[in-house]
């Protein structure tokens, strides 16, 4: 076990894991951590805490983490290079490590550009394949990048996820991009939200057969929609999101108060088709604002009870 | 080339409100180039504040002088004779330019008449691009020629990241995804080794991160 983590336990047993998703308040209100909680616990493996997404200020992900290990579910914390040095990052790294964090997301970030603050300084001192590498350093080698070393037992030990997107360009060079994160160190990878499942296997194929999907954990990023408007929202407006007409097409057919439902009905039956897809190590369910579905969503999916492990 | 922009006219009216004798001073090197900041420009901003001026009833007089280069002291020199005859100088350099006047003339009014853009070129007739960002330490040759530091809007060593849509980068579809550029060029050229390594993190010591920096060449000093 390199972290001893729920997840990695998970995985490593061979279950189809479930990861979950919980996006901080724009306030000091950790009770709505909490209330996202309870809609998750027992229905995941751990849950990712975003760091700021979408360059929108927030409750910070480690805060956002140890209120989740509070509720006893197990925390993905993500991190950024937009907003941290290299010397906050190992920081907060140490310190996450220190109050029980044992999942790290390592990501570039987006753009501040999209946030609430456009006017603000970005960092990107260094870019998230460095950041897998700098964590493994720490975990493997208990070195620093520095090259101060840390006594044997006192280097954090955590589990590394990374994101990867199929459908952003050049799509050829996407499953390289794959590998590269697999040499950097990375143990799982979560995907973008998956519509074009047929765009999604062949990049799959092609991971499986690079040999890819031995080294590293590939879980399929599902996002359930809930209207036909957000459907039209993702395809049209979000950029490196593939909607296929299909999809929208299945949206229309429904009258507008049962689109809710057949979105909840399309990630189900996407997920019975990744438990399908060689390499597929399982699913990570990102229910935008709409964690309180999570619960039908696995339920009827057939992913409860989640594995003691 | 340095790439510079003239003010908002309102910005530059606005400085020079109070004065009732001015020196414009254009520079002849980059900002000449770019059309910005030299002779002709010069005469234009004259032009558009005198008339402002008279249009306000509080006419103003304007020398307008165009000098070799305002990063160079001894070029800053030539106004040595009349820089106290003026109640301010506006300097159509990059921000150089200004900096010098105000350091060798410490009893002058001096106003940047440009903003400093960046390190770029020409793509056509009438637009720039950024191309550098002075990092200290070039590499582009393992890039396919591309900067990923300055044409990437996150300065990324290992990209693409996943924002890049068409060949656009995620902060606008009118900002090129260098690479997209890079990956098209070197799979291309079956140069995909390249970039399948990964690149180790930068040291941005050579870069501004490490202070203000001073290229010193022993063999030149006097």
């Amino acid at each position: 076990m390199k972290s001893g983590s729920n997840l990695e336990k998970v995985l490593t047993a061979g279950h189809f894991a479930v990861t979950g998703e919980c996006g901080p308040p724009r306030s000091a209100d950790g009770k709505i951590v909490r209330e996202k909680a309870k809609h998750l616990k027992g229905n995941v493996d751990s849950v990712n805490v975003t760091d700021n997404q979408t360059s929108v200020v927030r409750l910070s992900s480690l805060a956002g983490s140890l209120l989740l290990h509070q509720e006893g579910l197990e925390a993905n914390m993500q991190m950024t290079c937009r907003d941290r040095n290299r010397i906050a990052m190992q920081s907060d790294i140490l310190g996450a490590y220190a109050l029980g964090v044992r999942n790290l997301l390592c990501l570039s970030g987006d753009h501040q550009k999209f946030g609430d603050h456009p006017e603000a300084k970005n960092v990107f001192d260094i870019d998230s394949l460095q950041l897998i590498q700098t964590v493994k350093m720490m975990r493997d080698e208990r070195k620093l990048l520095s090259g101060q070393e840390m006594e044997e037992g006192t280097e954090p030990r955590l589990f590394i996820g990374a994101a990867v997107n199929p459908f952003a360009d050049p799509f050829d060079f996407r499953v390289y991009r794959l590998a590269k994160k697999a040499a950097a160190g990375v143990d799982f990878v979560q995907t973008q939200c998956i519509y074009n499942m047929a765009k999604f296997k062949e990049y799959m194929k092609r991971a499986h057969d690079m040999g890819l999907t031995e080294k590293v954990f590939v879980l399929a990023g599902i996002t359930p929609m809930k209207s036909l408007g957000m459907a039209r929202y993702m395809k049209n407006y979000v950029p490196g999101m593939d909607v296929p007409d299909l999809i929208i097409d299945r949206l229309k057919g429904v009258e507008k108060k049962g689109q809710a439902k057949e979105g909840i009905q399309i990630a189900v039956d996407q997920i019975q088709e990744m438990k399908e897809i060689p390499g597929v190590a399982g699913v990570h369910i990102m229910a935008i604002e709409w964690e309180e579905k999570v619960p039908e969503l696995v339920e009827k999916a057939g992913l409860l009870p989640r594995p003691q492990v | 080339m340095i790439i510079a922009e003239r003010k908002p006219i309102e910005e530059i009216l606005e400085m020079v409100r109070d004065f009732k004798k001015i020196l414009i001073v254009g520079c002849k090197g980059c900002v000449t180039v770019c059309n910005a900041g030299g002779r002709k420009e010069v005469g234009i901003l004259a032009s558009i504040i005198r008339l402002a001026r008279e249009k306000d009833k509080n006419p103003i007089e304007i020398i307008e002088e165009t000098l070799e280069r305002q990063c160079d002291p001894e070029y800053i020199e030539q106004l040595a004779d009349t820089a106290h005859e003026y109640d301010a100088i506006l300097s159509m350099a990059c921000s150089v330019g200004p900096q010098f006047i105000a350091a060798r003339f410490s009893e002058a009014r001096v106003f940047p008449a440009l903003n400093t853009e960046f390190m770029g070129g020409a793509l056509e007739h009438g637009v720039w691009a950024e191309f550098c960002q002075g990092c200290g330490d070039c590499k582009i040759h393992l890039f396919g020629g591309f900067c990923p530091i300055a044409r990437c809007s996150k300065s990324l060593l290992n990209g693409p990241c996943g924002g890049s849509s068409g060949g656009k980068c995620e902060i606008s579809k009118d900002v090129d995804c260098v690479w997209h550029l890079i990956v098209e060029k070197l799979m291309s050229e079956g140069k995909l080794d390249q970039l399948t390594q990964v690149k180790p993190i930068k040291n941005w010591a050579t870069s501004r991160d490490g202070g203000p920096r001073k290229v010193v060449r022993e063999d030149l000093k006097l």
